[in-house]
Parts: structure tokens; sequence; C-alpha cells
């Protein structure tokens, strides 16, 4: 049920307590936390301020699939907020010596860490966690399976409002893998909870999943079309291996279907923005020429996304029992 | 031991019998409805007022995790929880370990059962060897042991050439084919009903084609073979549509559906409660009323648990890697009671579904009071009211999405062949 997942990730106050999706959090909320993303003020080229915040808590990287970038950004964000980490990589840990994923959480709960940040490649996995994490422990999610990568939705929120300002007349474009993009989910999530006029996903229906309009946007085959006056285009990356699986037929065809070129992104608003959560395909979704263009915002994401995960990781610690005490 | 069962409203679905009825039991028979006969004296009296007795129950799908899954549940704790339920005879599947595909795998559990004495424990044997789905399984050997249909379980056949010869080498002897219709690829890794839920939750999904695929192809080789078919726990309504016109065209086909299936939907997966990761998986609403229409029109004749308890670690995962199946003994009477009172069908056609529906698709003398069977005997409270919870559960698998349902509906007394084996407190 929706309520429940609200309950979950939120205290009693309607604070945040976990970070686990943008389902069942308001607009209230999601604004808050671009809000103090803002004001951790980290712009692209300049250095970023280190505030006392979690200083003696612990906070644990638990990734059970391999992202040196995303561990990368939320390990800085932790370190900027004055937090101790601890890194786990669990493909080459635990879990393969037939530890559950019970034990391994209650072994780092043992360590005393007060905040665990999730990547897992089962859909679920966060919530799992959360559910049976200790009273006065806080779950992230940086991925799970196809369902939710929150914390990346919130950085592309920010970069959004960098540029637009307002969310309310934006139309926004998503365009490639929805079917198996665990980030797509939350953007729609996080882009109609901001209230965006329209969210659309362009893509070929092998790639697009079942009742896709349930999830509250248009659906479009032909890039040209879904681009047209849109104010936003989100790329996404195509993983190579949708070919071995009957998804597509080739690499080739997919970029002249739907590769972003700057001829295509004419059919787009003039001041239209190009974004891509990264790490970005040359020539199978997008062209270079657009990727280093003057309206790829794409490394400004990366940026951005060091101070929303710190307003995040501060946000949910705000309530536990030791916030205040440093001793 | 003698037993009178005295005032309770007697319902025999198979013989169209709905009375006020005292029955009789003399040893292992039931020798008398109505009247004791002259000089039969009861050693233990039970009073039916305000009761409804009817036919033990019969479930087609039961794991009964032993031998090899013993942390699961083993004979002695789910007969126990059968007993509980109201079920007197029980199919189970042979996905054991070792599977159920020799003379010596079927003796070793009837010869359990029959030491137990909670519940008659029948066998669906294995249709390929290893239920590896490439050689067939000694299918005339295994019937002569005593089981009374062959089944692959959820397992996959190699091809459809070997699906033929089975077929067509089980109807040599006139032997019931079980099939779980399910084709592997279109099901694909998934773990839920491909629909708005899955897509929400970014859970990987199984359409309904992965199950109506099945059907048509299974139903397309029942044609050709003559063979005598069973599908057991259908999920979606469209494969109702088809077996229904399958009937009509006098194919030898029979259907069976699990409980759980005519209550829950999709949307009971939200918050990805891994209770209710099942297979196969729970469907859409119209699937759900699809089903139970399907259900009170007699094309499925057979309402199932389809039972699969757990030790608690196989579902404390994430709902993908959490182990299908829920414990489902317990719950079967309550459930299908509750279609009755949410108007899918009248009281007597909703037992016969879990009593001689069963028993007839498979030929069996159960499911039914006559004088001169085995005593199989249920007695409920209709307007008895519980709640499920996992400390009164009996089965060792305590994993329900049903814990905390309140039921209407309540068996007091079970007799098993002439045993009392269950009386509630």
């Amino acid at each position: 049920m929706a309520s429940q997942t609200q309950n979950i990730q939120l205290n009693d106050d309607g604070s945040l307590r976990h970070f686990l999706t943008i389902e069942g959090l308001n607009k209230n909320i999601l604004t808050q936390i671009l809000d103090t993303a803002e004001s951790f003020a980290v712009l692209p080229g300049r250095p970023i301020k280190k505030v006392p915040a979690l200083r003696g808590r612990i906070i644990t990287n638990l990734f059970f699939e391999n992202s040196t970038r995303t561990r990368t950004t939320f390990e800085l964000a932790a370190k900027r907020l004055s937090a101790d980490v601890l890194n786990f990589n669990i493909s080459t840990s635990a879990t393969s010596k037939g530890e559950t994923l019970l034990d391994t959480l209650r072994n780092l709960e043992a360590m005393h860490s007060e905040m665990f940040v999730v990547r897992h490649n089962a859909s679920g996995a966060a919530h799992f966690i959360a559910e049976h994490a200790a009273p006065g422990i806080s779950v992230i999610n940086a991925g799970d399976g196809r369902h939710a990568h929150p914390t990346q939705a919130m950085l592309d929120m920010f970069t959004i409002r960098k540029h637009k300002g307002d969310f309310t007349p934006l139309r926004v474009a998503i365009v490639g893998d929805i079917l198996h993009s665990r980030v797509a989910r939350s953007q729609i999530l996080a882009l109609n909870t901001l209230g965006v006029t329209e969210v659309r996903v362009v893509g070929p229906r092998t790639l697009i999943p079942t009742d896709a309009r349930a999830l509250g946007v248009h659906v479009y085959h032909d890039l040209e079309e879904g681009l047209r006056d849109v104010d936003v285009v989100i790329m996404l990356r195509l993983q190579k291996e949708r070919m071995d699986g009957a998804l597509l037929p080739s690499e080739e065809e997919y970029f002249q279907l739907y590769g972003l070129t700057n001829d295509r992104l004419a059919c787009a608003k003039p001041d239209a923005i190009v974004m891509h959560p990264g790490p970005i395909n040359r020539g199978v979704e997008i062209d270079s020429e657009v990727a280093d263009g003057p309206r790829s915002v794409i490394l400004e994401q990366v940026s951005y996304g060091i101070g929303v995960r710190m307003a995040i990781m501060s946000m949910c610690m705000q309530k536990h029992p030791s916030a205040g005490d440093e001793s | 031991m003698n037993i009178s069962i005295i005032g309770g409203r007697v319902i025999d679905p198979a013989s169209n019998t709905d009375a006020t009825l005292n029955l009789h039991i003399k040893d292992e028979t039931l020798i008398a409805m109505g009247d004791a006969p002259n000089g039969f004296s009861a050693d233990q009296t039970i009073d039916a007022a305000g009761k409804i007795v009817c036919p033990g129950l019969v479930d087609m799908a039961a794991h009964l995790r032993e031998p090899g899954h013993t942390a699961k549940g083993t004979l002695a704790s789910e007969t126990l929880a059968a007993a509980k339920g109201g079920i007197t005879t029980l199919i189970c599947t042979p996905d054991t370990e070792p599977c159920i595909d020799s003379p010596a795998d079927i003796e070793f559990i009837h010869r359990m059962a029959r030491k137990l004495c909670q519940a008659r424990v029948l066998t669906a044997a294995a249709m390929t060897q290893g239920l590896e789905g490439k050689q067939l399984a000694s299918m005339a050997t295994l019937r002569n042991s005593g089981c009374v249909a062959v089944s692959n379980a959820r397992r996959p056949l190699a091809n459809t050439l070997v699906e033929r010869r089975a077929l067509e080498y089980a109807s040599t002897f006139g032997m019931t084919v079980f099939l779980h219709p399910e084709d592997r690829h279109l099901k694909a890794g998934g773990c839920a009903h491909e629909g708005a839920v899955a897509t929400r939750l970014g859970l990987p999904g199984i359409p309904s084609a992965a199950e109506t695929v099945a059907v048509a192809r299974d139903l397309a080789l029942a044609e050709h073979t003559g063979a005598r078919i069973h599908f057991c726990t259908l999920s979606a309504g469209t494969s109702a549509r088809m077996i229904s016109e399958a009937k009509k065209a006098k194919l030898a086909v029979s259907a069976d559906v699990a409980a759980h299936q005519l209550h829950l939907t999709e949307q009971d997966i939200d918050g990805f409660d891994a209770q209710c990761h099942l297979e196969p998986p729970l469907r859409t609403l119209q699937d759900r009323d699809f089903l139970r229409r399907a259900v009170a029109d007699g094309t499925i004749a057979a309402i199932c648990s389809d039972h699969q308890p757990h030790e608690p670690d196989a579902k404390e995962a994430p709902f993908p890697e959490s182990q299908p199946g829920l414990s489902g003994l317990e719950t079967l009477l309550a459930l299908t009671l509750r279609l009755v009172d949410e108007g899918v069908m009248p009281l007597s056609d909703a037992l016969a579904r879990i009593t001689c529906g069963p028993a007839d698709l498979l030929n069996l003398p159960y499911g039914r009071l006559a004088e001169g069977l085995p005593a199989d005997i249920c007695i409920f409270d209709p307007e008895a009211h519980w709640t499920l919870a996992s400390e009164s559960m009996l089965s060792a698998g305590k994993n329900s999405p049903f814990l905390g349902w309140e039921f209407k509906g309540k068996v007091t007394h079970t007799v098993f062949n002439g045993h009392l084996v269950y009386q509630a407190d």
C-alpha cells in the first residue's frame, strides 16, 4: 500500500527517516530537500564547504552492486557532513560466504552504524532493509533493481530547478530504456509530485513497461514527436545486454531511431536542457555533439549530486536519538 | 471405536444432501446416516448442533516437503495442519528431494502417512525422471505403487515432444496428467504479474501470456493425444475461458485454482510483501473475478490450497529473492466459505469444490458421505469468527498473507478414516 511506503519513510511528525522512494513523499518534502541542498551551495568548479552536521556519526555504504561513481558521491557527501564512512562491497564479501542479508545488517548495526546507503540488484531491497533496521537507523536507497533511485531523481530535480525555476509549466521527455530504469521511475514520480505539466516517455515498445500510463506519463514511440516542445530532455543509458535479450536489433538501429542528435533536439523548445544520469554511451543514445554541446547539463548533474545527497542524509539523521550529541 | 455425530446440518454435495442427520461410524467406516443401526452403541458422541457436517476436504495440491525439505515441513507437521483445516485427503506434489519418481518414494510417503494417521496422503508422482523434463518416469510402475496422477510440478519439460510423449504414454494406462501451465521463456525470471503494480515497483513481470501460451499448447497436445489432462493452480482469467471452450469441444480436461487466487490480486504485493510472492503470481482484479465465475460455473471443478510451507528465512529477503508460496492448509475451508459470504456461489457448490469436485476428477471414493465409505468428516461452526495468527498455525510454515485476517467458519472436529484426528479447544 502506498500508505505503508509512506509510513516507513517518515517519522511520526512527518519528517524524513528513510529515503527509499519518491512514492508517498509530498511536494513540501521534495521542495525542502531541494532548498536544503541549495544551502550546501555545491556549485560546479567551487570548493564544497565542510559542515559539522554529522560529526561522530557512522554511515555505511552497503553496495551489493558495483558502482564506483554513485558510491563515491555518497562518500563525498558524508565526509562533507563530517561523518565517518564505512564502505562495504558485498558482492565480494559476506553474502558470497552464505551470510543472509539480515545477518550482514545485524553485524553492521553492531558496529554502531546509524545510516545505511544501500544499492542492491533486487527491487525492494532497500525497503526490506528499512523494515528490519533497528530503531534509530536510517536507510537511503542508492538504487534497488528496477524500482527506485530517488537521490538521482532529486539531483535531477535540483538541476532542472536551477535552469528552469518553476516546475509547473514544464514538459519533460525521458528517452530510452524505461523498462529496466529505476532512475526513470523515480524521476517520473518526482516530476509529477512537483507538478510539471507533462511527463513523456519515449522508446520502442520493448523498452516501455506494461501499463506505463499508470506511472503518470504519456507514451511516445517516435522521438521527434516525443521531443516536440519539451523543456527538458532526459536520455537514459542503454545497456549493451539489451541486444541479447531480443529487446533491440542493434545499437545502430537504436541510434537511428532514438539517438539524440542536434537535428532532433531542434524539435524541443529552443532553451531545452539535455540531461543524462550517466555514464553516457556516445553514439548509442546520445551524439557527442549534444553531450558536449551548450544545452547539455550532464556534468552539472554530477556536481549537484553531492549537495543533494548531503541534504537528504542530514535530513534523515536530524531526528536521530543521538542528534546533537557529539560525544 | 464407534462415533456418533448428532444433530448437525449434514451437507454432502455429491448426493445433494442438506438435512439435519445423525452420522454413525463403526471403526473406519460410515455405517449409517440417520438412525443408528440396531445394536450400535457409540463410544463417543459428538454434538454437532448448530454446526455443519460435511465430507472431509480433498486438497489436490500440497507440497508436504518430506523427504528432503524438512526444515520447511514434515509429513507429521503438515498432516496435523491438514487435520486442523478439515482436510482428510491430500495429494502431495512430487517435488521433494529426492523427488517422487520411484515406487520406493511413493511407499515411503504412504507408509509414513499411514503411521501418522492424521490424513490420507496420496501422491502425484513425477512425470519425468528426476523431474528433469527429459526422460519419462516409469509411469505404469508408479501407478501400480499407488500414485493417483503424474506431474512435473512446476519444473519445465525440455520441449513439446517430451510433453507429447508423456501425454501419450500416460494415456496408455489411463493416467491423469497434472500440468502447471507456464512458458518459462515468457516467465523470463519474473516474480510478479506483469501489470501496473509490478511496473511501479520495478519488479520483473510474468505476463499472463506465460500461462495462456502454455494452456493453448497443452490443449492442442491433449486434443492430439486424447490424454486426460488437469491444469493445476490457474491464475489468468483467459486460461479459464480457453478451458471452458475445450470442455465444450469434449476434451478430457479439468482444472483447479488455489484458494488465494480467488481473494488476492496484484495490489496485494504493494509494499513488497514477500508473503504475496507466489507462483503463479497474483494477477488482476479482472482475472480474480473471471476465475471466481469459472469456479462458480464448474469450469474449474476444484479449489486447492497449493500449500507451500517455508521456514522463516525463505521469506526474509527482498521480494524477488524470497521463495514463492504460502502455507495454505489451514485457510482452505475459510477462504472457500468466504466465497459464499461474498455471494460468488451457494454453500453446497463451494463445498463441492473442496470435496467431491477434486475427488471425482481422479475417480477417488472420497470427498462424499455415504454408508459403507471410509468415515472422512469435517465438522465446522459456520458462525464462528477467528483470526489467523502464526502462533496458532500447526503447519511448520507460518508463511501466509492471510495472517491477521478475520474469517468466519471454523473447523471444530475432523474425523479421518473413523479416527477423531482434530478437535478444537
